[in-house]
């Protein structure tokens, strides 16, 4: 029961992140969601044994989270909870690919294990660009940007009743478990049978309520479409903000920074 | 100004599983009326509610909103004018924010929006809530809810409010501050409720229903005088009606 409802509240809590008042929050949406779409891409288009050339791409989301003034620990914790997926989709890689790519001091590192951490790393950019982008502009915000930039309504739509009731329903299902949780005693009463007319229960219900808010709708003149009421301005330095950071993300994408360096550094020596 | 009147002659309804509602009720509403729906649990009022804005197509009889019969046809112009106010207000507030909440009536009507934003900026300031605009629907208190839900109508400016049990889940504070603020609309008032008291101090005139039936209708304090109608549509005065159970020594 405490599960359902501290991960209720901690949807509250990226909410309340997302409504500060900083620099990247009052920032356009459009240009935010645009920019993370480009360095999504440009992350996972490297090759799976890429990791050296994939480092200068953490800039982005540091500079975001000093900026933006975010709270790491609940950040990486969000992170974290996702990591199982993309552990599951490259534990296998050091088993499958065991030619020796690596080689540090006694240490032999297979090129399993390379792509391993490189599916880690990009893991954890491309999931902590998306959860950035949601604590500096806020779901809504994004679904704004996302149904101006041309995505289909309903979808958009979809997604905004999703959150709105999301609320609602974790309540009443919270609701039911905790009624259900008093009036079981030593174990008795929890088990699958239960947990099955509970949930039949809940989706009856939530079929109601859904008829009810499309009565509401109905009742406030509801043809159909939603009219966002929020007129969006782009300015001058936000265009130059998206140019910069794709430029950037383009250039590492097809320059290796770290390599570059190197090199650098030993002419210089030399 | 003769318009604002709600007319319901001889409405039969049966839901589609077989379950009798409504056998045949009649009343007429004129404009600036303000009326009590009571009735026991079942009686038949949400059902009624739901046919006024042309949600329930009646089995049988006729309805009338102001100069229109309810029809398909005249449907969008129906619920133009008579804004429902819902039992539950997470049912009545599906969007983001408060003010996008208040502003979907208005921006569907076809407003410009410097006419959408004084809508939405008066209505919610009759209400007292400017100050949550803002915010998101679920973080509200139930009065604030309440409020706002009483806004997100007005801003369509209808001219029959229609509100089912608007007291309910109020603490006795926010119940009377709404009493209050419903007491200053000028439009034609149709409440469906079980608290009576608020019944009293509202509403000059009370429709009772029971099984599907109107008992009674006429002036509030005659009728909640009347032991027998009262007992014969399973209610009971109202508390405010009933004498001090401490100082008349009865219990």
């Amino acid at each position: 029961m405490s599960g359902i409802e501290s991960s209720f509240f901690d949807i509250g809590t990226m909410d309340t992140i997302s409504r500060q008042d900083t620099l990247v929050h009052r920032m356009d949406p459009r240009i935010k969601v645009l920019t993370t779409l480009v360095f999504i891409v440009c992350v996972v288009s490297f090759g799976k044994h890429d990791i050296s050339a994939l480092v200068p791409f953490l800039i982005y989301p540091l500079f975001l989270v000093v900026l933006g003034d975010l709270p790491v620990r609940y950040l990486s914790r969000k992170v974290a909870l996702a990591a199982p997926f993309a552990i599951l989709i490259g534990i296998f890689n050091p088993l499958l690919d065991q030619e020796l790519l690596l080689q540090v001091g006694p240490v032999g590192l297979s090129g399993g294990w390379v792509s391993f951490f490189s599916i880690l790393l990009r893991f954890t950019m491309t999931v902590g660009a998306a959860l950035i982008l949601i604590a500096t502009t806020g779901y809504n915000g994004v679904c704004m940007a996302l149904e101006k930039m041309g995505v289909p309504q309903v979808f958009v739509v979809q997604l905004l009743f999703l959150y709105r009731y999301l609320f609602v329903l974790v309540d009443e299902a919270s609701r039911m478990v905790r009624a259900r949780s008093l009036r079981s005693f030593e174990g008795k009463g929890m088990g699958m049978r239960v947990f099955g007319s509970m949930g039949g229960h809940l989706l009856l219900r939530t079929m109601d309520r859904a008829q009810r808010i499309h009565l509401a709708m109905l009742c406030r003149g509801f043809d159909g479409n939603i009219r966002p009421f929020h007129p969006l301005r782009v300015r001058g330095w936000e265009v130059m903000y998206l140019l910069g950071w794709s430029a950037l993300f383009v250039f590492m994408r097809f320059y290796n920074v770290p390599r570059l360096l190197g090199t650098l550094i030993q002419r210089f020596l030399s | 100004m003769s318009h604002h009147i709600v007319e319901v002659k001889d409405l039969r309804y049966t839901y589609p599983d077989g379950t009798p509602a409504l056998h045949g009720v009649s009343f007429r509403v004129m404009h600036g009326e303000s009326v009590a729906l009571v009735g026991a649990n079942g009686a038949g009022k949400s059902t009624l509610l739901l046919h006024l804005n042309g949600y329930l197509a009646p089995k049988g009889g006729e309805i009338r909103i102001g100069d229109y019969p309810l029809t398909k046809k005249t449907l969008q112009t129906v619920r133009r004018t008579v804004g429902m106010v819902f039992q539950d207000p997470d049912d009545q507030l599906f969007m983001p924010t408060v003010y996008d909440d208040v502003a979907f009536g208005p921006l569907n009507l076809g407003l410009p929006d410097a006419e959408v934003e004084n809508r939405v900026l008066n209505a919610l300031s009759v209400v007292d809530t400017l100050h949550l605009k803002n915010r998101p629907p679920y973080k509200l208190s139930r009065g604030e809810k309440r409020a706002v839900a009483i806004a997100s109508v007005l801003s369509m400016s209808p001219d029959i409010l229609v509100m089912d049990e608007p007291t309910s889940d109020l603490d006795p504070r926010a119940r009377r501050k709404l009493i209050e603020l419903l007491k200053t609309f000028k439009h034609t008032k149709i409440i469906a409720t079980h608290d009576l008291d608020m019944v009293v101090d509202l509403c000059e005139r009370t429709i009772v229903i029971f099984n599907g039936r109107v008992t009674a209708d006429g002036p509030t304090l005659q009728i909640f005088e009347n032991q027998a109608v009262l007992a014969e549509s399973h209610l009971e005065k109202p508390l405010g009606m009933q004498g001090c159970p401490v100082c008349s020594g009865h219990r």
